[in-house]
């Protein structure tokens, strides 16, 4: 199950932030913020890649590593990057149940989708942070249903 | 995109209401163009986020103006840029032979000086298209004869 969800502007700052465990959100932050390197250089690695190589999903950022807080969850980090630099940062539980690359696949497609949508709401400025109802249920439906 | 009668129809009514309240002294006069092409910018954002969805991530900025002038310009106007021409220093010309926005108009010179309020809100949607995608340029539009019109983009480097 997604753990926490982020969404970051072209210019790395966050648009959208969420973690279910909300007493440790603070560590959340903070792995999100170390997987923005990761990101980075798999973008800049990918412009050279032929045009089947160059998805928008980045796949697994970092390999797995064990939450100090909770020494049993074992976390993985997954990214993805929209065509106009958002980039999308999963973190995902995977100690009881391996996803499949299929599954968090569809995930992101999913958050694309949502964001999207915020995008062209024309009450929404690009730039600002979501504060979207719709995308904040879509992201607690993710964040519920895998696990 | 909705079917393209309604576009065409929302446009015209787009440009003549705020040319209508630049008389009524709502918005200063000679700003018309401005607001239409900053209403563009805000649409053409939110369209390409939608229209590149599903594409591979882009390889250069050529890939990306052929992406404007194929796919972007076929969603939008249901035809493909005729022309696309560039220096490769930053500056690229798109030439459309049969504007879909100026083909309602009759052909020739008779109505050419209000062409330039008809092409702002397509200037700004490439701009904005552009800016979303990283690329922050200036978008200028002419007309030498009616439904023909050329598109130069300057592309602002860092």
């Amino acid at each position: 199950m997604a753990v926490c969800v982020a969404v970051i502007a072209k210019e790395n700052y966050p648009l959208y932030i969420r973690s279910i465990p909300t007493e440790n959100e603070l560590k959340f932050h903070y792995m999100v913020h170390t997987s923005l390197d990761v990101v980075d250089e798999k973008i800049s690695a990918m412009g050279k890649a032929l045009v089947d190589q160059r998805e928008l999903y980045l796949g697994l950022l970092y390999p797995t590593e064990d939450y100090k807080v909770y020494p049993s969850h074992q976390l993985c980090r997954y990214g993805y990057v929209t065509n106009s630099k958002v980039k999308f940062v999963m973190v995902v539980d995977s100690s009881n149940t391996a996803l499949r690359d299929n599954e968090i696949r569809s995930m992101f497609r999913k958050l694309h989708n949502s964001y999207t949508d915020v995008m062209c709401n024309p009450f929404y400025n690009p730039g600002d942070r979501i504060h979207s109802r719709a995308f904040d249920s879509m992201v607690t439906s993710m964040m519920i249903q895998v696990c | 995109m909705a079917d393209e009668a309604l576009f065409l129809l929302l446009h015209n009514e787009m440009v003549s209401g705020v040319y209508k309240s630049a008389e009524q002294g709502e918005v200063e006069n000679g700003r018309c163009i401005t607001k239409l092409e900053n209403m563009g910018f805000r649409v053409g954002q939110g369209l390409i986020e939608r229209f590149t969805k599903d594409t591979a991530r882009f390889k250069d900025e050529l890939d990306i103006m052929k992406f404007i002038c194929k796919d972007f310009w076929t969603t939008v106007f249901k035809k493909q840029i005729d022309n696309l021409r560039t220096n490769h220093q930053g500056i690229y010309v798109l030439q459309d032979n049969k504007f879909r926005l100026l083909t309602q108009m009759s052909a020739g010179k008779q109505y050419l000086e209000h062409a330039s309020k008809y092409l702002a809100f397509t200037c700004g949607l490439i701009r904005g298209g552009l800016s979303n995608l990283g690329i922050k340029s200036i978008v200028t539009a002419e007309v030498s004869s009616m439904p023909a019109c050329k598109f130069q983009v300057m592309i602002q480097k860092l």
